[in-house]
């Protein structure tokens, strides 16, 4: 299988050259293969958000490599970038960020509106993948009129609208109670085992990074540990039964 | 990004804050308001003005006694002579079609049994068809004759023939008698001139109880009203393709050498054509001042619309950053928030021209001149609103654009 990111030592910095110099980032390497579900996992100020937007093209290493599918991120600029952003990675966010005022089709339809996909065929997309997270008897609905286990639903089928490298999920479950995170987490596990889907799931939350196939640990900018996970997702489910 | 996304997009936005966005508009409805209602009511205005000013006659030249001073009275020796009249018309007599010499004469009611039709009597020479432009329908106009021997002859209108006469009644040669208070004066039809509705004799009461003019010998009414010999006030008129200006110039120069040593008077003179360029700047200045007026208003319209958007990029940072996140272009985010900006302005644009059009009717019906809607000034108000919209839109536009799409998706 081939390997979807490639990061080589990347280190981040802010406010580069001035006495607040920060480093974030401090020697990242990391390689995600097609087809895996990964978790990095790390407490508040460890640098996992940091690592997430560069993964998701929203920032730039400062120095170090990042190959995404085969393209250097590194030498991209904005419009290039919003293209990796908008074919390449599917974002699911911790507060859903659905555009308000705007029902759940238009939603899923939007990142093949600026991919440039016609109407006729963004409909019919929408509808599939409403289907696929069983929202497809609310696409007509606005945000302010699902509850947050379907929001993140919505959410999720508009990550996939475009066929993305990765998902990449940040807390996904972190404003879902209990149960309804159980049923998001399900459907990662379904679009990783059925569809071939490669996700990053990032978390602070030990349990939750149990069900992925290899969990990276951060801790102030490094990568600490990695452990393997042979039973993962549905065995890990039936285990805990 | 479509367009046409962008564009209901922008209307859903809109319709969740109904009043702000109407708030928003209210200069550019104001501003845009102002300029097509004064157009409307200015252009309805200059042809009126226009249109009358031509039937009075543009080759006319008003002459008149001006007092040089306060507190002087007018002498038998000070008034302009029937002499002066003669040389000046034996000078210019390649330039002058005609003097016209009014007196007005008693206003009264003609009568023939129940049939009545109010008039104003006015002592008219021999000239004032050709300086009026009044037509003839039947029989002839005041001669010189009629005038020196102050006959008791009249020429009235066909609106008062319609009045007075049966429909196949021949009123020349007929007799008519006007009451005017006690006393009744009897004249002899010679002719019937076509009654011009203008804008200077519509009067309130309507049409039916307008008086029409009805023209009399001017030296029966100077006897009459025991009027000294002289003139005060009188009309050339200058012959077709002749330089009205010049002869004007002419006439005030002529005059200027019986009255120069005169302490107390002089004589000027002024030409129509002059009095409608002298109008049409007046209407000039003011349409400048209003549209001065409306486009402070929709400068600060524009600025509202402005601070509205600025507001509007703040409050959806979130949303901007996620588009960002979903791969939205700066392109993309930019033409999102202008052809929003675009739309507010378009929408109170329209709601200003609605607002014009009804603003232009009712000030003309009230000025009594019909409105013409201006389509040119239409359009430059839809360009012009756009115009606004993608001005004003552009700075909140980029600002949206260039978010850092980190900063943005963290925003609380």
């Amino acid at each position: 299988m081939s390997d979807i990111i490639q990061m080589t030592d990347v280190i981040k910095k802010f406010y580069t050259g001035t006495p607040n110099e920060l480093t974030i980032l401090k020697g990242i390497s990391l390689t995600v293969r097609e087809g895996e579900f990964v978790s990095i996992v790390g407490v508040s100020g460890s640098g996992k958000s940091t690592l997430m937007n560069i993964i998701g093209a929203l920032d730039k290493p400062t120095s170090g490599e990042y190959i995404l599918s085969g393209e250097d991120i590194k030498a991209m600029n904005d419009n290039k970038l919003s293209a990796v952003r908008n074919r390449r990675i599917g974002f699911i966010f911790q507060t859903f960020n659905l555009i308000p005022r705007t029902t759940a089709l238009k939603n899923v339809e939007l990142p093949m509106l600026y991919a440039g996909i016609s109407k006729s065929r963004r409909v019919a997309r929408a509808k599939e993948l409403l289907e696929l997270v069983e929202m497809a008897d609310r696409m007509k609905h606005l945000p302010s009129e699902l509850s947050g286990g379907q929001k993140q639903r919505v959410a999720i089928a508009r990550a996939m609208a475009n066929e993305p490298d990765i998902l990449l999920a940040d807390e996904p479950t972190g404003a879902l109670d209990t149960e309804t995170g159980r049923l998001v987490m399900n459907i990662f596990h379904r679009l990783n085992r059925e569809n071939g889907k490669t996700v990053v799931l990032i978390t602070h939350n030990p349990e939750l990074a149990a069900e992925t196939s290899r969990i990276l640990t951060i801790s102030d900018g490094l990568i600490i540990n990695e452990r393997v996970n042979k039973k993962y997702g549905i065995a890990a489910e039936e285990e805990k039964a | 990004m479509n367009l046409l996304e962008n564009i209901s997009l922008a209307i859903a936005g809109l319709r969740a804050g109904k009043m702000r966005a109407l708030l928003t508009m209210l200069g550019i409805i104001i501003g845009i308001g102002a300029v097509i209602g004064i157009v409307t009511i200015g252009g309805a205005l200059t042809g009126t003005i226009t249109g009358s000013m031509q039937t009075l006659g543009v080759g006319n030249i008003i002459v008149s006694m001006q007092s040089r001073k306060d507190n002087v009275y007018l002498s038998r020796e000070d008034k302009i002579s029937d002499k002066m009249l003669a040389v000046m018309r034996q000078r210019f007599e390649g330039e002058i079609e005609a003097i016209s010499i009014t007196e007005n004469g008693d206003s009264g009611v003609v009568r023939d049994g129940r049939r009545e039709a109010k008039v104003s009597t006015v002592g008219a020479n021999s000239d004032y068809p050709a300086a009026n432009n009044l037509t003839l329908q039947q029989g002839r106009f005041i001669s010189v004759v009629d005038n020196a021997k102050q006959k008791k002859v009249a020429v009235v209108s066909d609106k008062l023939v319609g009045d007075i006469f049966a429909k196949n009644e021949n009123p020349l040669g007929r007799e008519i008698k006007v009451y005017s208070g006690s006393a009744i004066k009897t004249y002899v039809i010679i002719g019937v001139y076509k009654y011009e509705r203008s804008l200077m004799n519509v009067s309130v009461m309507g049409e039916g109880d307008t008086p029409t003019d009805m023209y009399v010998p001017l030296d029966l009414v100077r006897k009459e009203r025991n009027i000294w010999p002289g003139y005060t006030y009188f009309t050339v008129t200058a012959k077709q393709g002749g330089d009205a200006k010049k002869l004007t110039q002419d006439i005030i120069d002529f005059f200027d050498r019986y009255y120069h040593n005169n302490v107390n008077y002089t004589v000027s003179a002024f030409s129509m054509e002059s009095m409608i360029a002298q109008m049409s700047t007046i209407m000039n200045t003011v349409s400048i001042a209003i549209s001065v007026i409306a486009a402070i208003s929709l400068l600060v319209g524009g600025i509202g619309v402005m601070n509205i958007m600025l507001v509007s990029v703040t409050e959806r940072t979130r949303e901007i950053g996620t588009r960002k996140a979903l791969g939205a272009r700066n392109g993309a985010i930019r033409l999102q928030f202008i052809v929003e900006s675009v739309i507010i302005c378009l929408i109170g644009g329209v709601i200003g021209i609605v607002f014009g059009i009804i603003l232009g009717n009712v000030g003309a019906a009230l000025l009594g001149a019909r409105a013409a809607l201006s389509m040119p000034a239409v359009a430059i108000a839809v360009v012009f609103s756009s115009a606004i919209g993608i001005f004003f839109g552009y700075y909140p536009a980029n600002k949206a654009a260039r978010l850092d799409p980190i900063e943005a998706l963290r925003y609380e």
